[in-house]
């Protein structure tokens, strides 16, 4: 049902269209950084990193809309839920933004040097499966469906195994030739970047589980074998 | 949260409080009829003791008959006819062997409009321990209205001017006024219809400011049309829709996540 002042539901809608918006540019800049580390692009690791203001402006956008509602409408119930949640999505997009660009600065750092394609493979699957996650979950929110976040919110463990696998690989690369270093440490951290930006999946799958109905997860999230690799990986 | 109940069209959503508090007042079944007309069809409810409970919903939903109802001020209405149970402290308020002027002194009513009768300030709030015999001396009823100026908030605003008319006050010191002169007679209940509807923020922050303070001793219900007001006072809140108690629970629960969808058009402002 429509609000009573119908300028509420108007000031609600342009929220969530922004909140859909810095998510579109999100998954752009995360496939983006990828396919610059892949073909080495500076070119376009250099745009993901201007790219990242924009992504800044919208969070801030979405964060002083919805403090004027609040001061506004003083909303209640599944109102109030959606600007909380809208807020938080906004912050977890906002970081899954520094997180690409990140990755598209250490394009720009290893600047040519690439010694093992294979390697880059395991980064990139890594990389297609946390966007199918964002792109999921930025879905879920869309249509504000529980079920579908709940789905990605359980597919996360995935990601975590496929870091840790990945982390092994260039552990044992860095240690057959010391000269592998520089470039596998920028991947090992490209790798940990991708698997930050899963969390944040996982976040907004839980910010959109509380719109939709009220209540957090009650469990701790899903978390895969912690070995000691995963450990170390992980801290 | 647990053993939450959910149920069909006319039955009330009930969520318990987290940890059980016990009940003041008992009402079951309460029908209330004006003439031909039923107001209320049926409200069950368990008032906690020593909290505020308020009571929410679109006007004419039956908020301040069902108020009227737990200090018998029904009876004065000429062809309102109450049926059901009103239980305080389990005795049936009800029970024609009650004395109804005892009742109303266990069960002080606060109104919408500040209604100071036209007498000094000292003898607003005398009135009632006077009539009522609770004051042996004149130092003791001294000693009523000073306590009971200095628990509404009123008394440093006051104290010099004891025998001026309650008239002369500001409506938000007259509202506190009333609010002084309810608590005098030592109620256990204080009904409150709408207390700060006509008052102004600094004011009605007052009152609320007051009935969090009072809720320690007493039992409080309060009538608002203020969502914000109800959120911001009561530990638990009824949601009242046409002559029905549509849902109640805790107030945190049910301004951010309550189980009717009616409740929630309404407390989002989705209403008619
Ligand atoms: N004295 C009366 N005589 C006849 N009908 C009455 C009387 N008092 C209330 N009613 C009717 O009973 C119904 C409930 O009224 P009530 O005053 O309890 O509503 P309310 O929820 O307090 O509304 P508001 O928020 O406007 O104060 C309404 O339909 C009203 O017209
Ligand atoms: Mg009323």
């Amino acid at each position: 049902m429509e609000h009573t002042v119908s300028a509420y539901d108007d000031d609600l809608k342009a929220i969530a269209r922004l909140v859909t918006e810095i998510g579109g540019l999100a998954e752009r800049a995360v496939g983006d950084s990828v396919a610059a580390l892949t073909r080495l692009d500076l070119a376009l690791a250099q745009r993901v990193i201007a790219g990242d203001k924009e992504l800044d402006r919208l969070q801030h956008e979405i964060e002083e809309k919805a403090i004027l509602v609040i001061a506004r409408r003083q909303p209640m119930a599944n109102d109030l839920r959606e600007i909380v949640g809208a807020m938080r999505i906004a912050n977890d997009i906002e970081r899954v933004g520094d997180l690409a660009k990140n990755i598209a600065k250490r394009v720009v750092a290893i600047n040519g040097v690439f010694p093992h394609k294979q390697l880059i493979t395991g980064v990139e699957h890594l990389c297609e499966i946390a966007l199918q996650q964002l792109k999921r979950v930025l879905d879920a929110y869309a249509s504000q469906d529980d079920q579908a976040a709940g789905s990605v919110r359980q597919r996360d463990d995935e990601i975590d195994a496929l870091y840790t696998s990945l982390f092994r690989e260039l552990l044992t690369y860095m240690m057959e030739d010391p000269r592998n270093l520089t470039f596998c440490i920028h991947l090992l951290f490209c790798a940990k970047n991708i698997e930050r930006i899963g969390d944040h999946a996982t976040n907004i799958a839980e910010s959109v589980h509380y719109m939709v109905t009220g209540r957090s997860y009650e469990e701790e999230r899903p978390k895969a074998d912690a070995s000691i690799a995963s450990t170390i990986a992980g801290s | 949260m647990s053993a939450v109940q959910v149920a069909t069209t006319f039955e009330t959503v009930r969520t318990p409080d987290p940890a059980s508090r016990p009940v003041k007042i008992h009402a079951a079944k309460v029908k209330v009829t004006y003439g031909q007309k039923e107001a209320l069809h049926g409200v069950s409810i368990d008032i906690p003791e020593k909290a505020v409970t308020a009571f929410i919903g679109p006007s004419g939903c039956g908020k301040s008959t069902f108020l009227r109802c737990i200090n018998r001020m029904n009876d004065t209405i000429a062809g309102a006819r109450v049926e059901g149970t009103i239980k305080l402290d389990e005795r049936d308020i009800y029970d024609p062997d009650l004395d109804v002027v005892e009742l109303r002194a266990r069960v002080g009513m606060v109104f919408q409009k500040p209604n100071p009768f036209p007498k000094s300030i000292f003898d607003n709030v005398a009135y009632g321990p006077r009539i009522h015999g609770l004051a042996r001396s004149k130092a003791d009823l001294e000693e009523i209205v000073v306590t009971s100026l200095q628990k509404a908030s009123l008394f440093n605003e006051v104290k010099d001017r004891l025998n001026e008319p309650g008239t002369g006050l500001s409506g938000g010191q007259q509202q506190r006024l009333c609010i002084a002169r309810a608590i005098a007679v030592s109620p256990e209940v204080i009904l409150m219809d709408e207390p700060c509807s006509a008052l102004d923020p600094i004011a009605t922050a007052k009152v609320e400011e007051l009935i969090d303070e009072l809720r320690a001793n007493f039992t409080i219900v309060i009538v608002t049309h203020s969502m914000q007001q109800a959120a911001r006072v009561s530990q638990r809140t009824a949601f009242f829709h046409l002559g029905h108690l549509i849902e109640e629970g805790p107030t945190d629960h049910l301004f951010t996540n309550p189980l009717e969808q009616r409740t929630q058009d309404y407390i989002t402002g989705r209403f008619g």
